[in-house]
């Protein structure tokens, strides 16, 4: 033998134990494959035919045309901003609440900031309808409690939309903002803090930035999230607030036209990606849970 | 940097409860201007607790903290100037070395081109000159030591606080920081509060250390004080290896069993009391030695050998005295003394120098 001893059969057994983690993700390989790629291609394969069934590039063509879809680009991509502006306002403080009480406690919140999670979307966004209309819940209150006289219009606008969006994605938010939160040592805002910085400046130079993957993360998925968001501005925004997805819609519910919509798809999936690209190139952007450092 | 001047450092009645528990007991220390103290200690003992109340960290339930003549208790951290270097450096990940060690700088309003030469002259003083650039995380546990060590002092505070600053390091590398570290003290004379657990450290580096148990300091003293005179038990056992001996004390003769020992001083005062044997002050007598036995500046104890243990620089034999009580020597381990080692059961004869037969009390604290 010219081999080392047993050099063959230890390649083997490793090689072995490769193939065997390669079957724990095979099923959800395949899965991936059946449910997204498989999809995802054919989708792209209608986007370039023609409606006589030619291989055309007119859906793509009349998207450039018509200012209309750039329109409502463009409002999705505003509607998908103020979200999660608003969201980011909302979720910091309450991340940072969470980071800073007794882990336990921090947990029974947790449950509280998920629990809209646990609920359908569908019954969340009519049951923001019922409470936002005209002679709804809100309105009746507040004009008994005299803060307004006339009913405010709260919901089929863009108002309504924002409410019901950002009710669904804080979670999203919060949750990798608080685990980045979490995983700050201390030490180092009392390092801060023994070096000269108030409060206020450790806080800005030294916290922040530390957070700040966990924020960039949870800005992303919510952003991305709420381009395609469908049912709650298609609920809540009564028409007015017209995205991406409620035009996809139609084109196949009203006009049955699947080619204009699957190029609609296949241009919001590119811009999607375009911008998690650019994002991850700015700032590191952790995984969905949180970060995993070797302290 | 040249030689700042530096503060003392004053605590009165400094006591801090959690829960039903004292982590400080009415502590008073008085820490002297340019001193390198050591707050030694078991964990839990409030050692680290008592530095966090001097950085401004933990808020004690009553007493006084002075630097110099300033009142400091309630002073907020920022504030208060003094260094730190932290048990785990936290040196701040997001920033290069040369912006966690021009971070106070900065902080203090300094000018750009004077933090540059400021942080480069700090770095060279922990030898880590032409690091500026470099990230926190290309760096070893050591040199991580060493930077934090420059942040702590190139804003030239006049207190330095340490925090187990060495505990991450191994051995070797931990020597000889603790002599780096000291020269490094020596040389800038900021009055230096240092926590340690590690008690070799403590005799290493200290002016004076300062044992703490339980929230209530045991003695204050220097290392030396602290190692020949423990002033009780706890200190005894806790610095160095000790057995201990019952004695009675009566009239002024100190009785161990029907043994009469010599002791250095006054004489205690009556009851019982116990004997501190530290194994590297006992030595073995051999036939040789017979002419020492009249020795007026030996006390002589006869005990019979159960085992000897070869640890490498020397051996640790176990005997135990007629009356069935055991205690330890360390003896040497060379070749020469192998040969002529005695074995179980032989009957020996210990010789004990008067200075080294330490009384201390018996029960807990004295």
């Amino acid at each position: 033998m010219k081999h080392p001893a047993n050099a063959l059969a230890l390649r083997r057994s490793a090689q072995w134990e490769r193939l065997g983690l390669l079957g724990l993700v095979a099923p959800a390989l395949l899965l991936i494959t059946l449910t997204m790629l498989l999809p995802v291609g054919w989708l792209f394969y209608l986007s370039v035919l023609s409606d006589a069934g030619d291989w055309s590039l007119e859906h793509y063509r009349r998207m450039w045309e018509q200012p209309s879809y750039g329109r409502t680009f463009l409002a999705t991509f505003e509607v998908s901003a103020l979200t999660t502006a608003i969201c980011i306002l909302m979720g910091y403080p309450l991340a940072y609440f969470l980071s800073e009480i007794p882990k336990r406690a921090a947990n029974l919140c947790m449950i509280a900031v998920l629990l809209p999670l646990w609920t359908s979307l569908l019954v969340r966004t009519y049951a923001w309808l019922v409470l936002l209309q005209r002679r709804g819940l809100i309105n009746s209150w507040g004009i008994e409690l005299g803060l307004w006289d006339e009913p405010l219009a709260l919901v089929h606008n863009l108002a309504g939309t924002l409410i019901g969006m950002v009710h669904v994605m804080l979670p999203f938010l919060v949750l990798p903002l608080y685990s980045a939160m979490r995983a700050i040592d201390r030490n180092y805002l009392r390092a801060a803090a023994n070096l000269g910085a108030s409060p206020l400046r450790s806080f800005w130079l030294v916290f922040f930035p530390l957070a700040m993957p966990g924020l960039a993360t949870g800005a992303l998925i919510v952003f991305i999230l709420c381009l395609g968001f469908y049912v709650t501005p298609a609920v809540l925004g009564g028409g007015k607030v017209i995205m991406v997805s409620s035009r996809i819609a139609s084109d196949i519910e009203i006009f049955f036209n699947w080619g204009a919509a699957s190029a609609l798809g296949v241009v919001l999936l590119a811009l999607t990606a375009a911008l998690i690209v650019a994002a991850s190139r700015l700032v590191r952007i952790d995984g969905v849970v949180g970060r995993h450092e070797a302290p | 940097m040249l030689r700042n001047s530096s503060f003392p450092i004053t605590i009165e009645q400094i006591s801090k409860r959690y829960g039903r528990v004292f982590a400080l007991d009415h502590v008073d220390l008085h820490i002297k201007s340019g001193e390198f103290l050591t707050l030694l200690g078991p964990s839990g003992s409030g050692k680290t607790t008592l530095l966090t109340v001097l950085a401004g960290f933990t808020r004690p339930d009553s007493g006084s903290l002075k630097f110099g003549d300033t009142e400091m208790v309630c002073v907020a951290p920022h504030k208060r100037d003094v260094g730190m270097v932290f048990q785990n450096y936290a040196l701040f990940p997001h920033m290069s070395v040369g912006a966690n060690v021009g971070f106070p700088l900065k902080l203090r309003g300094v000018p750009t081109r004077e933090i540059t030469d400021r942080c480069e002259r700090a770095l060279e003083m922990v030898r880590l000159g032409g690091y500026a650039a470099r990230g926190v995380e290309t760096l070893s546990g050591g040199q991580r030591q060493r930077v934090a060590l420059a942040r702590a002092m190139v804003f030239e505070p006049r207190i330095m606080l340490m925090d187990e600053p060495l505990s991450a390091l191994d051995k070797q590398l931990r020597e000889h920081m603790q002599i780096e570290l000291r020269q490094l003290h020596d040389k800038l004379g900021m009055t230096t509060v240092y926590v340690t657990h590690d008690q070799r450290e403590a005799l290493t580096m200290s002016d004076r250390i300062a044992v703490i148990n339980a929230g209530r300091i045991m003695q204050l003293d220097t290392p030396r004080a602290i190692y020949e005179r423990p002033r009780n038990r706890f200190v005894a056992e806790f610095i160095g290896e000790s057995s201990f001996l019952q004695v009675q004390v009566a009239g002024g003769r100190v009785r161990l069993g029907n043994q009469t020992l010599r002791t250095a001083g006054a004489a205690p005062s009556d009851g019982p009391m116990l004997l501190m044997l530290r194994p590297e002050r006992l030595r073995v007598l051999g036939a040789q030695d017979a002419d020492q036995a009249q020795d007026a500046t030996l006390n002589l104890l006869e005990a019979t050998l159960v085992a000897t243990v070869y640890q490498g620089d020397s051996s640790l034999m176990q005997l135990a005295l007629p009356d069935g009580s055991t205690l330890s020597v360390r003896g040497p381990s060379g070749a020469t003394a192998a040969a002529t080692q005695a074995l179980p059961g032989a009957r020996l004869q210990l010789a004990l120098k008067v200075e080294d037969t330490v009384l201390i009390a018996a029960e807990g604290a004295a």
